[in-house]
């Protein structure tokens, strides 16, 4: 019976310890990014690695959730005649919702990860001491640029995939369902509002800010070699991806 | 004229900290008083004493897991000591923030046991990195500054290859190379010669004696490695169970009374040591005091 106490003790006890390291890590992060010297090479390059090659997964995830919102809720609103209002649904699902958080679970399973892998790397072949004799702050050098790079990129791949996502819907409820497309393309115009765009943006900007915190959290606590890097991958990406759920639900709770 | 004014500065040693400490003065670059540290219930250092003077090469001798690298990471603040004072420079380290570390580590240069080189920076800027951050010198000023350093220590035509392309003993000559790239006034050494050939090892030794003749550095070297440790000390200190317990010339510690210090130089299977008897204990007190 004590041991089961003790157990779930170390449990508490482990998991404040590693919130509260994380959110220091997210003050220090935030301060140092408005500190100079700004890191402008290496965030572009950030950029390109996190942004521009996840455009392609993106736009997989994107096109191929509208196409299936618009062939599940068509076969739901037929059922009382409202199939026309299926561009609506598809439209506000994917930007307020689908869009947001499927990009940020596609992205942290690829970037959170390579970002642990990369840094976790570093740590255990002493590159990250290293940096601290070349009187270089590792927080600034590595982690504000990957930071600055999750929260300016997310966005942008998440309004990509909810372009993508609304087309792949329209695609298939007018060339395969037979819906009118001039009447989704009005119904979808109608009552998607600029605030829907913006919530799901906003979400998607919270969402690249804990990818790069855990990814980058996990990378420099890793310890224990090749095995560690493994562990402190697979962690950044649960971690990231229930925090990802977890946030979704808070941030939709306060703008509902 | 531009590389050239830029190779000027750093070879004047314009750009570096000013080094306050004169060897000829026989003044203290480094004091170690009563350092402790822990990681929970494993006491690592339990009270090291450790006096290097300016311009001296220490070497610090003792098993794996002794803590000697514990020691070098406590006097350059990778890591910070429970109790005790370090002093650097005639500077006490215990109360420095982040923006004293980062001066002061300018004033030290360190060669890492696993070479710590960045992975996705070529050679050349591997070696310039202090350089890109601290200086304001272009990239072409730093690649002639970088290149020039992989000359002392004996590379040519390897500026622009990935640290991947390197076998181990490069490696570590161009991690001496971004050591030593902003004249620093201490280098520190962790197993330098750990992991290489006895031929490749005994170029870095060589190399660790020629910095220092060139460049006039205080240094510590931490290591197992009896012959390296004969070739590049003006004096070995022996850290056992967490304290220092012999310091002296390696003439001295060849000669030395006490079991402990004989059964590691001399790599025998029995004695104090591996019995695990408190032999530790029999420490300067016993055996003549700290010469």
């Amino acid at each position: 019976m004590f041991a089961l106490f003790e157990l779930i003790g170390a449990w508490v006890l482990r998991f404040l310890d590693e919130s509260g390291k994380v959110v220091i890590l997210f003050g220090k992060t935030l301060y140092l990014s408005f500190q100079p010297p700004f890191e402008v090479r290496s965030l572009f390059k950030q950029m390109e690695e996190f942004g521009i090659r996840s455009i392609p997964v993106v736009l997989i995830t994107g096109a191929f959730t509208g196409m299936v919102l618009a062939l599940q809720s068509h076969t739901g609103f037929k059922r009382f005649s409202a199939e026309a209002y299926v561009g609506t649904v598809v439209a506000l699902s994917m930007t307020r919702e689908l869009g947001p958080v499927l990009t940020g679970l596609m992205v942290s399973g690829r970037v959170g990860s390579a970002m642990a892998a990369e840094l976790g790397t570093m740590q255990v072949t002493e590159q990250i001491d290293a940096l601290y004799t070349l009187a270089t702050n590792p927080i600034k050098y590595l982690i504000v640029p990957r930071f600055l790079a999750s929260l300016i990129v997310l966005p942008i791949l998440t309004a990509f995939a909810d372009v993508v996502g609304i087309i792949g819907g329209y695609v298939i409820s007018v060339n395969l369902l037979g819906s009118n497309s001039t009447t989704y393309i009005k119904r979808t115009y109608d009552y998607l509002g600029l605030d829907d765009i913006y919530i799901g943006l906003f979400k998607a900007a919270v969402f690249g800010m804990i990818i790069a915190i855990i990814g980058c959290y996990q990378g420099f606590s890793t310890q224990g070699g090749a095995e560690g890097v493994g562990k402190s991958t697979t962690r950044a990406v649960v971690m990231a991806s229930l925090l990802i759920l977890i946030a979704n639900y808070f941030i939709t709770a306060a703008f509902f | 004229m531009e590389n050239a004014k830029a190779m000027a500065e750093i070879q004047t040693g314009k750009i570096t900290p000013e080094k306050s400490c004169k060897p000829e003065a026989g003044q203290t670059m480094i004091l170690l008083k009563d350092v402790y540290k822990s990681f929970g219930r494993n006491h690592v250092l339990r009270g090291v004493n450790l006096e290097i003077k300016c311009g001296e090469s220490m070497v610090v001798i003792g098993g794996s897991g002794t803590g000697k690298s514990v020691l070098i990471k406590c006097v350059i603040g990778l890591l910070h000591h429970d109790r005790g004072e370090i002093y650097v420079d005639g500077k006490e380290v215990s109360h420095l923030k982040e923006r004293g570390w980062n001066e002061l580590r300018k004033k030290f240069g360190m060669l890492f046991q696993r070479d710590a080189l960045f992975d996705s920076l070529t050679v050349w800027e591997n070696v310039g990195f202090a350089l890109r951050r601290h200086t304001h010198f272009t990239d072409d000023e730093i690649k002639a500054a970088a290149i020039e350093k992989l000359k002392l220590v004996g590379l040519s035509n390897v500026e622009n290859l990935m640290p991947a392309e390197l076998s181990g003993g490069m490696r570590k000559r161009v991690s001496l190379a971004r050591a030593i790239a902003m004249e620093p006034a201490i280098l520190l050494y962790d197993e330098p010669t750990t992991g290489l050939d006895p031929i490749m090892a005994n170029v870095i030794n060589e190399l660790i004696v020629t910095m220092r003749e060139k460049l006039d550095v205080t240094s510590i070297a931490i290591t197992h490695d009896m012959n390296s440790a004969y070739r590049i000390a003006d004096r070995i200190a022996m850290l056992y169970q967490g304290e220092i317990i012999e310091v002296g010339t390696p003439e001295e510690i060849k000669s030395s009374q006490n079991p402990i210090v004989q059964q590691f130089i001399q790599g025998e299977v029995e004695g104090p040591i591996t019995r695990g008897a408190d032999f530790g204990h029999q420490t300067l007190h016993s055996i003549g005091g700290n010469r």
